[in-house]
């Protein structure tokens, strides 16, 4: 694998004052318009329009068009939270029956080339760094999959020249020996390198956009690679091209205008999948959690009720999509959202590096709040009289 | 003579073919037990074999099962995922089902002839689920396909026989089983499809999503036979509109 790929600029020469809609050189840039065309939508969004005859209306149709999806994100929504998530149960209920996927994410860097100010890893955070080599991964993997989990989630911090491509797929082809699903979240990389993954085990690639609003974006992303807005953008679309089965979309609520980036996230899956039918999609549903350094960090007007609501938005706008929900939520909401909205559970979680094995090398990117091990999760599911699934999925 | 269902030279006496997704594992035998079901459909991509949660250890001895190949896009993914299946002791049968859409889940009829005729050829019961045109269950029986499985409305969707007409059309050009596979949402919709000469049916998310999940597969299984026992007693014919006289040729006889 050439590892220089995408790269051609290294990280820090893209800094707060370099052109965060500009491709860098070694980007691909793949012409797509799908960013124009949920931009161009998000931008004449108004939350504030939409009365509760607009979200009856919504709830009333078998299939959704974008607009009623923003009626199910406006305030005037909320009065009505009780019905909506009566049909976002139906829904799952009727696309994955009482079915909830288990997981784990495993970080294995959390070396870090960006300025995010509100996350844990960012470049300028004084925190402990590690990366795992060959066998450091393997006894995490092991120690993992003793817990009888069979699908996993690799990360790193996003830093290309500590955790490269070629370093991720070997840590891929090492998952494979133990797990029958692998899904990565690292930093967006281009098309061929995107197959490279594809071809060592990975079916599905997450990407955070955290805010679809590109001026936000842009005071939030400082420098470094992720600073560059449509790269990122157009990550699941190259993922895709390389061959992924599916991706998975997330906006980071709190730290933007959350209607907003909620209903962009939710139009950023729809039509990708439009163009590309048989992708699988996925969503993620993060609020802004504390990190180390800065305990003040909070997802600011995003409560429970308004997370409730954007995840069963996103349900009944397509029914068919997976849903995550986050240890950064409590054990109680997490025990609830599941069958009724979301699909898919981590469990066992620690977002630090190295620590299912042994002791943390490395610092965690954030707090969790629901810290329960497999088993508990496992029986928590159960208790709900849903059906843990470990893996749902066969790599062809 | 019993009045047998016929698969690849199988015989079963029941014409209910219970899905095995969506609903806690620790149920299905109950749901197995009170459908009298003999044939069980599994997605090989949920068999754990050896790990937690596996399906294949709550399917009761003495059911045939039938694992079938969601999760493929293509006839090559769908070989792939059959003959996993064969290796892990899943036994012949095969329910071909591809997908190129992950919004409605709809087949593709093209890939679905491509499969079954490699599938049927190295000696798989294949049991093709796809969209009802008449052109390609022909194709599906030259290919070698032991049944054909249409749809009766778009999967999990509860919609009963939408594809009515085609079903019909299926059923009388068609010599193998025509097994009405999706879309059926309750007893009385299962009962219709084999009012009109459907040779089984297959049920998943109507069971999956009752109160009652074993109550329900019971439903569905007098549904099923109550609708067989019409169609061999041959139903009245039904008029649309009166029949007493002849109002237009009736002079010929004054």
């Amino acid at each position: 694998m050439n590892d220089i790929n995408g790269a051609a600029v290294p990280a820090e020469y893209i800094t707060a004052k370099t052109d965060h809609m500009a491709y860098q050189p070694g980007m691909d840039d793949i012409g797509s318009q799908v960013l124009d065309e949920v931009i161009s939508r998000m931008n004449v969004y108004d939350a504030g329009r939409y009365t509760a005859a607009n979200v009856q209306r919504a709830l009333d149709k078998d299939v959704l068009t974008p607009e009623d999806f923003g009626a199910l994100l406006s305030p005037a929504a909320e009065p009505l939270l009780e019905q909506i998530a009566l049909r976002a149960q139906m829904e799952t209920r009727r696309h994955f029956g009482n079915a909830v996927q288990m997981f784990t994410p495993l970080y294995i860097a959390n070396y870090c080339e960006n300025h995010c100010v509100y996350c844990g890893f960012n470049c300028k955070n004084k925190i402990r760094r590690a990366k795992l080599d060959r066998e450091e991964i393997e006894r995490e993997l092991q120690a993992i999959a003793q817990t009888g989990l069979q699908e996993i989630l690799l990360l790193t911090g996003e830093s290309r020249t500590m955790s490269p491509v070629s370093y991720i797929g070997e840590a891929v082809k090492l998952a494979r020996r133990y797990f029958r699903v692998i899904g990565v979240e690292v930093y967006p990389v281009n098309v061929d390198e995107y197959a490279y993954l594809h071809e060592c085990g990975v079916d599905y690639v997450t990407v955070f956009q955290e805010t679809y609003d590109a001026d936000t974006y842009k005071t939030l992303h400082l420098g470094g690679h992720k600073r560059i807005f449509p790269y990122r953008f157009c990550a699941q679309e190259r993922a895709l091209m390389g061959g992924m089965r599916g991706v998975g979309f997330a906006a980071l609520l709190g730290l933007s205008d959350f209607r907003r980036d909620a209903y962009a996230t939710g139009l950023h899956a729809y039509f990708l999948q439009r163009k590309y039918p048989h992708a699988e999609i996925a969503f993620s549903c993060p609020r802004l959690r504390p990190i180390i350094n800065n305990e003040a960090i909070n997802p600011r007007n995003v409560h429970e009720p308004q997370l409730l609501q954007v995840v069963c938005a996103y349900r009944i706008f397509m029914p068919f999509a997976s849903i995550t929900i986050s240890t950064r939520e409590r054990a109680g909401f997490r025990d609830h959202i599941i069958g009724l909205a979301a699909t898919k559970i981590s469990a066992g979680v620690d977002v630090g590096i190295g620590g299912h094995a042994g002791e943390d090398k490395g610092d965690e990117q954030f707090e969790i709040s629901d810290g329960r091990s497999v088993d508990e999760v496992y029986q928590a599911i159960c208790a709900r009289g849903l059906q843990p699934v470990m893996a749902d999925h066969i790599y062809v | 003579m019993e009045d047998q269902l016929v698969l690849g030279g199988h015989a079963f006496s029941s014409r209910f073919i219970l899905g095995s997704g969506k609903y806690s594992l620790d149920l299905i035998e109950a749901a197995v037990h009170n459908a009298g079901a003999q044939i069980i459909t599994l997605a090989l991509r949920r068999a754990n074999a050896g790990g937690a949660a596996n399906i294949l250890d709550y399917i009761p001895q003495g059911v045939t099962l039938l694992p079938n190949t969601s999760g493929a896009r293509n006839a090559d993914e769908a070989v792939r995922i059959a003959r996993l299946a064969r290796a892990c002791g899943c036994g012949d049968f095969v329910k071909i089902e591809i997908m190129r859409d992950s919004k409605y889940l709809l087949p593709d009829n093209y890939e679905t002839i491509r499969a079954t005729e490699i599938l049927a050829d190295e000696g798989f019961v294949v049991m093709p689920y796809m969209f009802p045109d008449l052109n390609v269950a022909r194709d599906l029986v030259s290919a070698g396909a032991a049944c054909i499985m249409p749809l009766g409305a778009p999967i999990g969707t509860n919609k009963g026989l939408a594809t009515r007409e085609f079903i019909k059309i299926l059923i009388d050009e068609i010599d193998l089983p025509v097994i009405v596979d999706a879309g059926i949402g309750r007893p009385s919709q299962a009962c219709e499809a084999m009012e009109m000469g459907a040779a089984a049916v297959m049920a998943n998310t109507a069971i999956a999503t009752a109160g009652n999940i074993p109550d329900m597969a019971e439903a569905f299984k007098k549904a099923i036979e109550a609708g067989r026992a019409a169609y061999l007693a041959g139903l009245g014919r039904v008029r649309e509109t009166a029949a007493a006289s002849s109002p237009l040729t009736g002079f010929l006889h004054d």
